[in-house]
């Protein structure tokens, strides 16, 4: 507790630099700190709760009122809490994802935070992330991989090794599909589980650099290369590796297909393994493994997401809200809000040190060894929201019926001429 | 305001009855005051906001206003122009109000909307909906002819008939996705009893928004049947018994005797039904969220939402042109039923 008090300490001393305004006396920050937070499933609900309790007692004079809101509901609510002008502190997302909100002012600009709260150095990792516009707009404060989740006791029943490159996961899929089963669950009702295999698969087949210039509107949907990754979809598709009538399912509902075995991998974000566990599988029959290599001159990039803390650019309380930052993204509660019996995710401090869990351990050293092509958010992060939209819709009508590319790949080049 | 009018001349006017000729003037007005508030807050100035936010392209969001410290050696402009860099920016602060952040872009939402394929799917799928949703009607008045007997025990069969008016739409959408499961569902259950072929109603391009309607039409057809039965009771026994006198039953007997009594019932079912019909949106949001693929179970307000308040909705003046289009629709439509009353009114 007395290095996080300390941290305060120097938060403050960031924040008198900053605002050149009133300064709080020296034994710390104080008043009222509104917080909205969306973390309201149960384990991040009580993370955020505990981490509330814990900055109160660092820094007594600070009364926080925290509002959790219901995640999917945030993604609108957003909008009307910042511009009411009703909190100091709320969550959100790294990437474009921020970009409205960054044009029209609401976050506020820290980057003068990270030079003085050394965040610069210890959060080197993400900066890059929050970074739009010449200007830092938050800091995060939990992140994680993608990759593939898979039965390992069908693997080995089947007598099949994790794929690595595009052949073995061509043949792999065809032993797992001549065996009765499905080789991917996925559930595509809410779209962004589609935008996940079409990262992977244009990551693999065209790289990091091209995933960023298309969704950053540089690259024309019909271009031959966009046209490749398609294809590659398209040749799991047909051979018939994914569930039918995922277009049907939530990604929850898709877990079950997982669970009794019929099928064999699941392409998603390590927030899977916790229900995976909680349905019975144990960590014997449950393996991760990268997303496999297309292109061998291609560096493999990866989806990590990562979620953030922003303070609101009309925020009454801002040394406090400096505070909170800085105590959330110290050392020591990275290791301990993101191991395995809280949000059970990657730390964004390099300080911090990642739980013993075999599939965070295999994460976090995928993410820091062997993603040399860069790191992406998602696609619905990194590509602005209506071009999202539009293109994941696209890929789930690709998903159903593949023979509907061309009408696919022109409506969405006619939405990237409208939208950028 | 001659209410108060009596035989015997007046010879100078008193001072008390004048008063209340003029509370009673006021007194309507006094109670109608609040509807009308609210009516002009929450309905009438709303309109005419989307036909204006219709000729501006808007993200929906306000940015902070800045203004120029005293000394910071800039202007108020100056600081407007920095945008949101006006924070960071020594001589500028913020006043604590917003900007609206929309540009005037006159018609071209509704240009975009012309050659927009979603805007006609919704459109499409709005007509489709119109026209099935009718189907509750006749619907209904099978349901309330069957119901209208004296049988131990009919009311529980009534109340079992209504029972799906009571639930909300989205229990009511969410019991019809689970019936309409691919692997689980009851439907495909029951199809592969007769042999039938395993659908994925609500996964299908082809059928999903009939899958919907069907689900709508459940609830609407019980509506439908309480009007009816309703209008039931009122039609008048000794028309029933003089008809029969001459001859009337079955088909004949309905049509030309029952039916017409039941008229009222009738128009009645009709505006619920078209209402009904115009609020598909909860039903899609639950059970398609207007996929699959591009908008292809969605209707003009699913669209509208979907585009300007959705997470991924951002364009308020592109949602509003779609409000106006839809209202201007309804129009054709209000623009009837009150011409209905009003000549309803006059004649009777």
């Amino acid at each position: 507790m007395r290095s996080i008090f300390k941290t305060g300490a120097l938060a403050l001393a960031a924040t008198t630099m900053l605002s050149g305004a009133a300064f709080a006396d020296a034994h710390g920050v104080s008043g009222p700190l509104r917080i909205f937070s969306d973390m309201s499933n149960p384990a991040p609900r009580a993370v955020m709760e505990d981490m509330v309790a814990r900055f109160e007692e660092a820094n007594p004079e600070v009364e926080v009122e925290l509002v959790i809101t219901d995640r999917e509901a945030w993604k609108t609510q957003i909008r009307n809490v910042l511009q009411s002008g009703g909190a100091d502190i709320v969550n959100w997302y790294a990437g474009n994802r921020m970009a409205p909100y960054v044009e029209a002012g609401l976050f506020m600009d820290i980057s003068d935070l990270w030079e003085e709260g050394g965040l610069t150095e210890s959060l080197a990792s993400t900066q890059g992330s929050m970074t739009m516009d010449d200007g830092i707009w938050g800091v995060p404060y939990t992140y994680y991989q993608w990759g593939v989740y898979y039965r390992e006791d069908i693997f080995e029943e089947l007598g099949l090794e994790a794929p690595t490159t595009w052949e073995e996961e061509l043949s792999n899929c065809q032993a797992i599909i001549d065996s009765g089963r499905a080789c991917y669950t996925i559930g595509t009702k809410f779209l962004w589980t589609a935008g996940g295999w079409f990262d992977y698969l244009n990551m693999r087949t065209n790289g990091y650099d091209f995933h960023m210039a298309l969704t950053a509107g540089e690259v024309e949907w019909t271009d031959e290369r966009v046209r490749a990754t398609f294809e590659n979809w398209a040749q799991l598709i047909e051979m018939g590796a994914f569930i039918d009538d995922h277009q049907t399912y939530s990604w929850q509902e898709a877990l079950p297909f997982m669970v009794n075995g019929e099928a064999a991998a699941y392409l998603m974000g390590n927030f899977a393994v916790a229900p995976l566990r909680e349905a019975g599988l144990t960590d014997d029959q449950l393996g991760f493994y990268q997303f496999p290599q297309i292109n061998p001159d291609i560096e493999p990039g990866e989806d990590a997401p990562t979620d953030t803390f922003h303070i609101a650019a009309n925020a009454e309380n801002v040394e406090a809200a400096e505070a909170f930052l800085l105590f959330v993204t110290s050392a020591e509660n990275q290791t301990l809000i993101n191991n395995g019996e809280n949000l059970g995710q990657l730390p964004v401090n390099a300080n911090s040190t990642v739980d013993e869990d075999e599939f965070l351990l295999a994460g976090f050293d995928m993410l820091s060894n062997n993603a040399t092509g860069g790191i992406a958010q998602f696609f619905d992060r990194d590509a602005p929201a209506e071009m999202a939209q539009v293109a994941m819709q696209g890929f789930q009508q690709f998903m159903v019926d593949p023979s509907t590319l061309d009408q696919v790949l022109m409506i969405l080049e006619q939405a990237r001429s409208r939208i950028y | 305001m001659a209410t108060i009018a009596t035989d015997t001349p007046v010879s100078a006017p008193a001072p008390g009855p004048h008063r209340r000729i003029s509370q009673q003037a006021i007194a309507p007005w006094l109670f109608l005051l609040p509807a009308f508030l609210f009516f002009a807050v929450y309905v009438i100035i709303p309109i005419f906001q989307s036909f204006y936010i219709s000729f501006y392209e808007w993200n929906g969001l306000y940015a902070l206003e800045y203004r120029a410290t005293p000394d910071g050696g800039l202007t108020d402009l100056e600081c407007l122009d920095l945008g949101n860099r006006a924070a960071r920016t020594e001589g500028c602060e913020p006043t604590g109000d917003t900007v609206w952040t929309a540009e005037y872009i006159g018609w071209e939402n509704y240009q975009n909307l012309w050659t927009d394929p979603f805007f006609w799917t919704s459109l499409k799928n709005n007509v489709i909906w119109l026209l099935l949703y009718f189907l509750a009607i006749p619907g209904g008045l099978f349901i309330s002819l069957f119901l209208n007997q004296k049988v131990f025990g009919m009311r529980l069969y009534k109340s079992l008939f209504f029972f799906p008016f009571v639930l909300s739409q989205v229990v009511v959408g969410l019991v019809f996705s689970w019936f309409y499961l691919p692997n689980e569902g009851l439907l495909n259950e029951v199809l592969s009893w007769f042999g039938g072929p395993r659908t994925n109603i609500l996964g299908s391009n082809d059928y999903a928004t009939y899958g919907i309607i069907a689900a709508g039409l459940w609830p609407q057809t019980a509506y439908c049947m309480i009007l009816y039965l309703t209008g039931l009771n009122a039609v008048d026994p000794e028309q029933i018994e003089a008809a029969r006198l001459d001859g009337a039953k079955g088909p004949k007997m309905l049509w030309y005797v029952v039916l017409p009594q039941l008229w009222p019932a009738t128009f009645i079912a009709i505006v619920v039904t078209v209402i009904g019909a115009l609020r598909s949106f909860d039903l899609i949001t639950i059970m398609t969220n207007g996929g699959p693929g591009f908008y292809n179970t969605s209707v003009l307000a699913f669209y509208m939402y979907d585009v300007a308040l959705s997470e991924f909705g951002f364009r308020m003046g592109y949602g509003s042109a779609i409000a106006v289009i839809l209202f201007l629709i309804m129009m054709i439509y209000i623009t009837g039923f009150l011409w209905k009353m009003w000549r309803d009114e006059r004649g009777g």
